[in-house]
Protein backbone atom coordinates (compact mmCIF):
# COMPACT_ATOMS: atom_id res chain seq x y z
CA UNK A 1 0.00 0.00 0.00
CA UNK A 2 1.25 3.54 -0.99
CA UNK A 3 2.73 5.35 2.36
CA UNK A 4 0.04 7.96 3.94
CA UNK A 5 2.94 10.90 2.14
CA UNK A 6 2.11 9.51 -1.34
CA UNK A 7 -1.25 9.96 -1.25
CA UNK A 8 -1.54 13.49 0.13
CA UNK A 9 0.44 14.35 -2.92
CA UNK A 10 -1.77 12.17 -5.22
CA UNK A 11 -4.32 13.66 -4.06
CA UNK A 12 -3.09 17.35 -4.16
CA UNK A 13 -1.76 16.78 -7.29
CA UNK A 14 -5.20 15.67 -8.76
CA UNK A 15 -7.29 18.11 -7.16
CA UNK A 16 -4.82 20.77 -9.24
CA UNK A 17 -5.48 18.70 -12.25
CA UNK A 18 -9.37 19.46 -11.25
CA UNK A 19 -8.81 23.11 -10.82
CA UNK A 20 -7.32 23.62 -14.36
CA UNK A 21 -10.03 21.37 -16.61
CA UNK A 22 -12.61 23.51 -14.41
CA UNK A 23 -10.98 26.86 -15.72
CA UNK A 24 -11.01 24.76 -18.81
CA UNK A 25 -14.51 24.29 -19.06
CA UNK A 26 -15.19 27.57 -17.88
CA UNK A 27 -13.57 29.03 -20.37
CA UNK A 28 -14.56 26.44 -23.34
CA UNK A 29 -18.07 27.91 -22.09
CA UNK A 30 -17.68 31.74 -22.79
CA UNK A 31 -15.85 31.08 -26.00
CA UNK A 32 -18.63 28.57 -27.25
CA UNK A 33 -20.79 31.54 -26.82
CA UNK A 34 -19.07 33.73 -28.69
CA UNK A 35 -18.56 30.90 -31.37
CA UNK A 36 -22.11 30.13 -31.95
CA UNK A 37 -23.24 33.56 -32.35
CA UNK A 38 -21.02 34.45 -35.12
CA UNK A 39 -21.89 30.91 -36.39
CA UNK A 40 -25.59 31.73 -36.43
CA UNK A 41 -24.31 35.68 -37.55
CA UNK A 42 -22.39 34.36 -40.92
CA UNK A 43 -25.17 31.97 -41.52
CA UNK A 44 -26.91 34.26 -43.67
CA UNK A 45 -24.04 35.20 -46.47
CA UNK A 46 -23.44 31.73 -47.38
CA UNK A 47 -27.45 30.94 -47.39
CA UNK A 48 -27.57 33.50 -50.00
CA UNK A 49 -24.90 33.05 -51.54
CA UNK A 50 -26.00 29.33 -51.88
CA UNK A 51 -29.42 30.61 -53.24
CA UNK A 52 -27.97 32.60 -55.62
CA UNK A 53 -25.71 30.11 -57.00
CA UNK A 54 -28.34 27.85 -57.37
CA UNK A 55 -30.40 30.14 -59.08
CA UNK A 56 -27.70 31.13 -61.54
CA UNK A 57 -26.67 27.36 -62.45
CA UNK A 58 -29.81 26.35 -62.94
CA UNK A 59 -29.80 29.33 -65.49
CA UNK A 60 -27.06 27.95 -66.92
CA UNK A 61 -28.14 26.74 -70.75
CA UNK A 62 -24.27 25.60 -72.01
CA UNK A 63 -22.87 22.66 -69.72
CA UNK A 64 -20.06 22.10 -71.99
CA UNK A 65 -18.94 26.31 -71.78
CA UNK A 66 -19.90 26.56 -68.11
CA UNK A 67 -16.99 27.79 -65.48
CA UNK A 68 -15.16 24.56 -64.43
CA UNK A 69 -14.90 25.12 -60.96
CA UNK A 70 -19.13 24.51 -61.48
CA UNK A 71 -18.61 21.68 -64.07
CA UNK A 72 -15.65 20.11 -63.28
CA UNK A 73 -12.75 19.35 -65.62
CA UNK A 74 -14.44 16.00 -66.74
CA UNK A 75 -11.51 14.18 -64.81
CA UNK A 76 -12.15 12.23 -61.60
CA UNK A 77 -8.16 11.55 -61.00
CA UNK A 78 -6.78 13.79 -58.80
CA UNK A 79 -8.61 14.38 -55.38
CA UNK A 80 -7.67 17.22 -53.24
CA UNK A 81 -8.71 16.94 -49.35
CA UNK A 82 -8.71 20.05 -47.17
CA UNK A 83 -8.92 18.77 -43.52
CA UNK A 84 -10.16 21.36 -41.40
CA UNK A 85 -8.91 20.35 -37.83
CA UNK A 86 -8.17 22.75 -34.43
CA UNK A 87 -4.76 24.13 -33.61
CA UNK A 88 -5.18 22.93 -29.99
CA UNK A 89 -5.81 19.70 -28.16
CA UNK A 90 -7.45 18.64 -25.29
CA UNK A 91 -11.06 18.92 -26.41
CA UNK A 92 -11.88 15.23 -26.33
CA UNK A 93 -12.67 13.57 -29.83
CA UNK A 94 -12.83 16.83 -31.75
CA UNK A 95 -10.05 16.21 -33.86
CA UNK A 96 -9.54 13.04 -34.13
CA UNK A 97 -13.53 12.34 -35.45
CA UNK A 98 -12.48 14.77 -38.45
CA UNK A 99 -9.41 12.80 -38.93
CA UNK A 100 -10.77 9.15 -38.65
CA UNK A 101 -13.84 10.59 -41.61
CA UNK A 102 -11.07 11.90 -43.63
CA UNK A 103 -8.75 8.74 -43.27
CA UNK A 104 -11.50 6.46 -44.14
CA UNK A 105 -11.90 9.01 -47.33
CA UNK A 106 -8.25 8.66 -47.93
CA UNK A 107 -8.73 4.91 -48.07
CA UNK A 108 -11.30 4.50 -50.40
CA UNK A 109 -9.30 6.95 -52.99
CA UNK A 110 -6.39 4.90 -52.81
CA UNK A 111 -8.20 1.96 -53.23
CA UNK A 112 -9.59 3.09 -56.35
CA UNK A 113 -6.33 4.27 -57.88
CA UNK A 114 -7.13 7.94 -57.47
CA UNK A 115 -4.26 10.27 -56.62
CA UNK A 116 -4.28 11.80 -53.29
CA UNK A 117 -3.41 15.09 -52.37
CA UNK A 118 -3.90 16.61 -49.00
CA UNK A 119 -3.68 20.56 -47.31
CA UNK A 120 -4.54 20.23 -43.73
CA UNK A 121 -5.49 23.53 -41.83
CA UNK A 122 -4.73 23.28 -38.18
CA UNK A 123 -2.03 22.09 -36.94
CA UNK A 124 -3.42 19.34 -35.04
CA UNK A 125 -4.43 17.85 -38.34
CA UNK A 126 -1.15 18.07 -39.63
CA UNK A 127 0.17 16.19 -36.27
CA UNK A 128 -2.29 13.60 -36.46
CA UNK A 129 -1.55 12.77 -40.28
CA UNK A 130 1.66 13.58 -41.01
CA UNK A 131 3.19 9.85 -39.88
CA UNK A 132 1.04 8.11 -42.21
CA UNK A 133 0.48 10.99 -45.27
CA UNK A 134 3.56 12.94 -44.79
CA UNK A 135 4.56 12.64 -48.56
CA UNK A 136 0.48 13.30 -50.10
CA UNK A 137 0.95 16.79 -47.74
CA UNK A 138 1.21 19.47 -50.01
CA UNK A 139 0.35 22.55 -48.12
CA UNK A 140 -0.26 23.29 -43.96
CA UNK A 141 -1.62 26.09 -42.60
CA UNK A 142 -2.10 27.46 -39.37
CA UNK A 143 -3.98 30.28 -38.01
CA UNK A 144 -2.66 30.00 -34.38
CA UNK A 145 -2.31 33.88 -34.28
CA UNK A 146 -5.76 34.72 -35.12
CA UNK A 147 -8.05 34.92 -31.87
CA UNK A 148 -11.40 34.03 -33.97
CA UNK A 149 -12.38 32.32 -37.27
CA UNK A 150 -12.37 35.42 -39.44
CA UNK A 151 -13.57 35.76 -43.48
CA UNK A 152 -9.67 37.04 -44.05
CA UNK A 153 -8.33 34.19 -43.37
CA UNK A 154 -10.07 31.52 -45.03
CA UNK A 155 -10.26 33.88 -48.15
CA UNK A 156 -6.44 32.79 -47.86
CA UNK A 157 -7.43 29.15 -47.99
CA UNK A 158 -9.75 29.71 -51.23
CA UNK A 159 -7.30 31.72 -53.00
CA UNK A 160 -4.68 28.75 -52.22
CA UNK A 161 -7.33 26.00 -53.32
CA UNK A 162 -8.32 28.35 -56.36
CA UNK A 163 -4.64 28.78 -57.50
CA UNK A 164 -4.23 25.24 -57.52
CA UNK A 165 -7.09 24.69 -59.25
CA UNK A 166 -6.35 26.69 -61.53
CA UNK A 167 -2.65 25.09 -62.09
CA UNK A 168 -4.45 21.86 -62.31
CA UNK A 169 -3.39 20.43 -59.80
CA UNK A 170 -6.30 18.41 -59.12
CA UNK A 171 -9.39 17.32 -60.30
CA UNK A 172 -11.66 17.03 -57.05
CA UNK A 173 -12.00 19.30 -54.03
CA UNK A 174 -13.57 17.72 -50.77
CA UNK A 175 -13.79 19.79 -47.42
CA UNK A 176 -13.94 17.85 -43.88
CA UNK A 177 -14.76 19.21 -40.93
CA UNK A 178 -16.88 19.03 -38.00
CA UNK A 179 -20.79 20.05 -37.95
CA UNK A 180 -21.67 21.78 -34.78
CA UNK A 181 -25.41 20.10 -33.61
CA UNK A 182 -25.11 20.77 -29.92
CA UNK A 183 -22.62 20.80 -26.78
CA UNK A 184 -22.61 17.02 -26.95
CA UNK A 185 -22.73 16.03 -30.85
CA UNK A 186 -20.46 17.33 -33.01
CA UNK A 187 -21.24 15.43 -36.82
CA UNK A 188 -17.87 15.57 -38.36
CA UNK A 189 -18.90 16.15 -42.16
CA UNK A 190 -17.40 15.52 -45.91
CA UNK A 191 -17.85 17.93 -48.40
CA UNK A 192 -16.92 18.35 -51.86
CA UNK A 193 -16.61 21.80 -53.29
CA UNK A 194 -15.54 21.50 -56.57
CA UNK A 195 -17.18 20.55 -58.71
CA UNK A 196 -19.56 22.29 -56.80
CA UNK A 197 -22.41 19.97 -55.85
CA UNK A 198 -25.89 21.66 -56.20
CA UNK A 199 -28.52 19.46 -54.89
CA UNK A 200 -31.39 19.21 -56.80
CA UNK A 201 -34.23 20.93 -55.94
CA UNK A 202 -37.95 21.67 -56.86
CA UNK A 203 -38.44 23.85 -59.76
CA UNK A 204 -39.71 26.98 -58.28
CA UNK A 205 -37.45 29.17 -58.35
CA UNK A 206 -35.86 28.35 -61.74
CA UNK A 207 -39.44 30.07 -62.63
CA UNK A 208 -38.06 33.24 -61.83
CA UNK A 209 -35.78 34.95 -64.59
CA UNK A 210 -33.45 37.03 -63.32
CA UNK A 211 -31.90 39.82 -65.71
CA UNK A 212 -27.78 39.81 -65.72
CA UNK A 213 -25.40 42.58 -65.98
CA UNK A 214 -23.27 41.18 -67.15
CA UNK A 215 -23.89 38.06 -68.84
CA UNK A 216 -24.30 34.80 -66.71
CA UNK A 217 -20.97 33.24 -67.31
CA UNK A 218 -19.25 36.26 -66.26
CA UNK A 219 -21.27 36.81 -62.75
CA UNK A 220 -20.44 32.58 -62.13
CA UNK A 221 -16.74 33.13 -63.05
CA UNK A 222 -16.57 36.24 -59.95
CA UNK A 223 -18.88 34.31 -57.75
CA UNK A 224 -17.80 30.85 -57.69
CA UNK A 225 -13.92 32.07 -56.14
CA UNK A 226 -15.90 33.76 -53.37
CA UNK A 227 -17.89 30.86 -52.80
CA UNK A 228 -14.92 28.67 -52.09
CA UNK A 229 -14.20 30.81 -49.35
CA UNK A 230 -17.46 31.39 -48.21
CA UNK A 231 -18.01 27.57 -48.02
CA UNK A 232 -14.28 27.38 -45.59
CA UNK A 233 -15.39 30.70 -43.41
CA UNK A 234 -18.22 28.42 -42.88
CA UNK A 235 -16.70 25.36 -42.31
CA UNK A 236 -13.92 27.51 -40.16
CA UNK A 237 -16.93 28.57 -38.09
CA UNK A 238 -19.23 25.47 -37.68
CA UNK A 239 -15.13 24.42 -36.70
CA UNK A 240 -14.79 26.66 -33.89
CA UNK A 241 -17.62 26.22 -32.56
CA UNK A 242 -17.77 22.19 -32.33
CA UNK A 243 -14.13 22.75 -30.96
CA UNK A 244 -15.05 24.81 -28.19
CA UNK A 245 -18.49 22.45 -27.81
CA UNK A 246 -16.42 19.46 -27.47
CA UNK A 247 -13.55 21.10 -25.03
CA UNK A 248 -16.31 22.12 -23.11
CA UNK A 249 -17.67 18.51 -22.56
CA UNK A 250 -14.31 17.16 -22.73
CA UNK A 251 -13.33 18.85 -19.51
CA UNK A 252 -16.69 18.58 -17.48
CA UNK A 253 -16.03 15.00 -18.00
CA UNK A 254 -12.54 15.32 -17.14
CA UNK A 255 -13.63 17.70 -14.17
CA UNK A 256 -16.05 15.05 -12.59
CA UNK A 257 -13.54 12.33 -13.09
CA UNK A 258 -11.21 14.07 -11.24
CA UNK A 259 -13.43 14.58 -8.19
CA UNK A 260 -14.44 10.45 -8.19
CA UNK A 261 -10.64 10.13 -8.28
CA UNK A 262 -10.06 12.61 -5.65
CA UNK A 263 -13.18 10.95 -3.52
CA UNK A 264 -11.61 7.50 -3.74
CA UNK A 265 -8.29 8.56 -2.75
CA UNK A 266 -9.13 10.09 0.42
CA UNK A 267 -10.93 7.30 1.52
CA UNK A 268 -8.01 5.28 0.59
CA UNK A 269 -5.84 7.59 2.86
CA UNK A 270 -8.18 7.92 6.03
CA UNK A 271 -8.34 4.25 6.07
CA UNK A 272 -4.72 3.77 6.04
CA UNK A 273 -4.23 6.44 8.47
CA UNK A 274 -6.94 4.69 10.45
CA UNK A 275 -5.12 1.29 10.52
CA UNK A 276 -1.67 3.03 11.58
CA UNK A 277 -3.34 4.47 14.27
CA UNK A 278 -4.62 1.19 15.01
CA UNK A 279 -1.64 -0.70 14.31
CA UNK A 280 0.53 1.64 16.97
CA UNK A 281 -2.57 1.30 19.51
CA UNK A 282 -2.35 -2.40 19.29
CA UNK A 283 1.51 -2.04 19.93
CA UNK A 284 0.93 -0.47 22.81
CA UNK A 285 -1.34 -2.25 24.38
CA UNK A 286 0.59 -5.22 23.87
CA UNK A 287 3.66 -4.04 25.11
CA UNK A 288 1.98 -2.94 28.67
CA UNK A 289 0.46 -6.39 28.82
CA UNK A 290 3.91 -7.91 28.52
CA UNK A 291 4.91 -6.13 31.69
CA UNK B 1 -48.57 47.64 -49.04
CA UNK B 2 -45.73 49.87 -47.99
CA UNK B 3 -44.22 51.56 -50.59
CA UNK B 4 -40.51 50.52 -50.09
CA UNK B 5 -38.77 47.41 -50.31
CA UNK B 6 -36.14 45.47 -47.87
CA UNK B 7 -32.65 45.77 -47.94
CA UNK B 8 -30.14 42.99 -46.52
CA UNK B 9 -26.63 43.95 -46.39
CA UNK B 10 -24.80 40.80 -45.20
CA UNK B 11 -20.88 40.20 -44.65
CA UNK B 12 -19.38 37.33 -44.12
CA UNK B 13 -19.40 37.62 -40.22
CA UNK B 14 -22.35 39.19 -39.72
CA UNK B 15 -25.63 40.72 -41.15
CA UNK B 16 -24.43 44.35 -41.79
CA UNK B 17 -27.66 45.99 -42.25
CA UNK B 18 -30.89 44.92 -42.33
CA UNK B 19 -33.80 47.57 -43.48
CA UNK B 20 -37.59 48.07 -44.54
CA UNK B 21 -39.65 50.52 -46.49
CA UNK B 22 -36.59 51.94 -48.03
CA UNK B 23 -37.58 54.22 -51.32
CA UNK B 24 -34.43 53.93 -53.25
CA UNK B 25 -31.00 51.87 -53.61
CA UNK B 26 -28.33 53.18 -56.06
CA UNK B 27 -25.38 50.57 -56.12
CA UNK B 28 -22.32 50.64 -57.96
CA UNK B 29 -22.72 47.83 -60.27
CA UNK B 30 -20.20 46.20 -62.71
CA UNK B 31 -21.49 48.48 -65.40
CA UNK B 32 -22.43 51.48 -63.65
CA UNK B 33 -24.42 52.90 -60.81
CA UNK B 34 -27.97 50.94 -60.61
CA UNK B 35 -30.44 52.36 -59.13
CA UNK B 36 -33.18 50.33 -57.61
CA UNK B 37 -36.66 51.03 -56.81
CA UNK B 38 -39.41 49.12 -55.52
CA UNK B 39 -40.99 46.51 -57.77
CA UNK B 40 -37.57 46.13 -60.11
CA UNK B 41 -36.96 43.05 -61.82
CA UNK B 42 -35.15 40.54 -60.35
CA UNK B 43 -31.99 41.08 -61.23
CA UNK B 44 -28.25 39.57 -60.52
CA UNK B 45 -25.29 41.73 -60.87
CA UNK B 46 -22.04 42.61 -59.15
CA UNK B 47 -20.34 45.36 -57.82
CA UNK B 48 -17.10 47.47 -58.38
CA UNK B 49 -15.98 49.61 -55.60
CA UNK B 50 -18.22 52.62 -55.11
CA UNK B 51 -21.07 54.12 -52.43
CA UNK B 52 -24.14 52.35 -51.72
CA UNK B 53 -26.42 55.34 -51.75
CA UNK B 54 -29.91 53.58 -49.64
CA UNK B 55 -32.80 56.37 -49.03
CA UNK B 56 -35.71 55.92 -47.12
CA UNK B 57 -37.74 58.80 -46.83
CA UNK B 58 -35.82 61.90 -45.89
CA UNK B 59 -33.12 60.09 -44.61
CA UNK B 60 -30.00 58.70 -46.57
CA UNK B 61 -27.24 56.57 -46.22
CA UNK B 62 -24.39 56.05 -47.41
CA UNK B 63 -21.56 53.22 -47.29
CA UNK B 64 -18.21 51.99 -49.36
CA UNK B 65 -17.74 48.84 -50.73
CA UNK B 66 -15.52 47.30 -52.64
CA UNK B 67 -16.83 44.32 -54.19
CA UNK B 68 -19.68 41.99 -53.67
CA UNK B 69 -23.07 40.77 -55.47
CA UNK B 70 -25.93 42.14 -55.61
CA UNK B 71 -29.34 40.28 -56.22
CA UNK B 72 -32.76 41.40 -56.14
CA UNK B 73 -36.18 39.52 -55.80
CA UNK B 74 -39.68 39.55 -54.62
CA UNK B 75 -38.58 43.54 -53.59
CA UNK B 76 -35.77 42.50 -51.23
CA UNK B 77 -32.60 43.97 -51.87
CA UNK B 78 -30.03 41.39 -50.82
CA UNK B 79 -26.50 42.76 -51.24
CA UNK B 80 -23.30 40.38 -50.00
CA UNK B 81 -20.21 42.12 -49.54
CA UNK B 82 -16.69 41.19 -47.81
CA UNK B 83 -15.73 44.71 -47.19
CA UNK B 84 -18.24 47.28 -46.52
CA UNK B 85 -18.06 50.22 -44.02
CA UNK B 86 -20.52 53.43 -43.10
CA UNK B 87 -18.83 56.42 -44.47
CA UNK B 88 -20.44 58.47 -41.82
CA UNK B 89 -18.11 57.39 -38.73
CA UNK B 90 -15.31 55.70 -41.09
CA UNK B 91 -11.77 55.88 -39.80
CA UNK B 92 -9.58 58.55 -41.63
CA UNK B 93 -6.49 56.06 -41.14
CA UNK B 94 -8.41 52.90 -42.34
CA UNK B 95 -9.28 54.69 -45.77
CA UNK B 96 -5.64 56.62 -46.65
CA UNK B 97 -3.99 53.02 -45.71
CA UNK B 98 -6.28 51.24 -48.13
CA UNK B 99 -5.49 53.84 -50.34
CA UNK B 100 -2.19 53.41 -50.23
CA UNK B 101 -2.40 49.39 -50.57
CA UNK B 102 -4.02 50.17 -54.04
CA UNK B 103 -1.55 52.52 -55.31
CA UNK B 104 0.91 50.00 -54.76
CA UNK B 105 -0.60 47.74 -56.18
CA UNK B 106 -1.15 49.64 -59.07
CA UNK B 107 2.62 50.19 -59.51
CA UNK B 108 3.13 46.35 -59.89
CA UNK B 109 3.81 45.73 -63.76
CA UNK B 110 1.52 42.51 -64.34
CA UNK B 111 -1.67 44.28 -64.02
CA UNK B 112 -4.32 43.64 -66.79
CA UNK B 113 -6.10 46.33 -68.35
CA UNK B 114 -9.50 45.38 -66.28
CA UNK B 115 -7.88 45.28 -62.90
CA UNK B 116 -5.53 48.52 -63.30
CA UNK B 117 -9.05 50.17 -64.16
CA UNK B 118 -10.69 48.61 -61.10
CA UNK B 119 -7.80 49.69 -59.00
CA UNK B 120 -8.07 53.46 -60.12
CA UNK B 121 -11.60 53.49 -59.48
CA UNK B 122 -11.24 52.45 -56.29
CA UNK B 123 -8.02 55.26 -55.47
CA UNK B 124 -11.04 57.60 -56.95
CA UNK B 125 -13.55 56.66 -54.58
CA UNK B 126 -11.44 56.59 -51.35
CA UNK B 127 -9.72 59.74 -52.44
CA UNK B 128 -12.77 60.72 -52.40
CA UNK B 129 -14.33 59.70 -49.02
CA UNK B 130 -11.34 61.46 -47.47
CA UNK B 131 -11.88 65.13 -48.71
CA UNK B 132 -15.33 64.94 -47.18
Amino acid sequence: MASLDDLKKRISSVKSTQKITKAMKMVAAAKLRRAQESAERGRPYSEKMNNIILNLSSGVSDKENAPKLLSGTGDDKVHLCVVLTADRGLCGGFNSNIIKKAKSYFQKISDTGKKLKIITVGSKGYDQLKRLYQDKIIENISFKESKNANYFDADKVGKIIIEKFENNEFDVCTIFYNQFKNVITQIPQEQQIIPLKTEEKDNKSSEENYEFEPDEDEILGNLLPKNISTQIFKAMLENSASEQGSRMSAMDNATRNAGEMVDKLTIEYNRSRQAAITKELIEIISGAESL
Amino acid sequence: MSEGFNIDIVNPEKSFLSKENVSEVVVPAYEGEMGILKDHIPIISFLKPGIIKVLSGSEEHNFYVEDGIVEFKDNTLSILTSSIFDIKNVNKKHVSDEIQEAENELNKDDLNDQKRFLLNHKVEILKSISIN
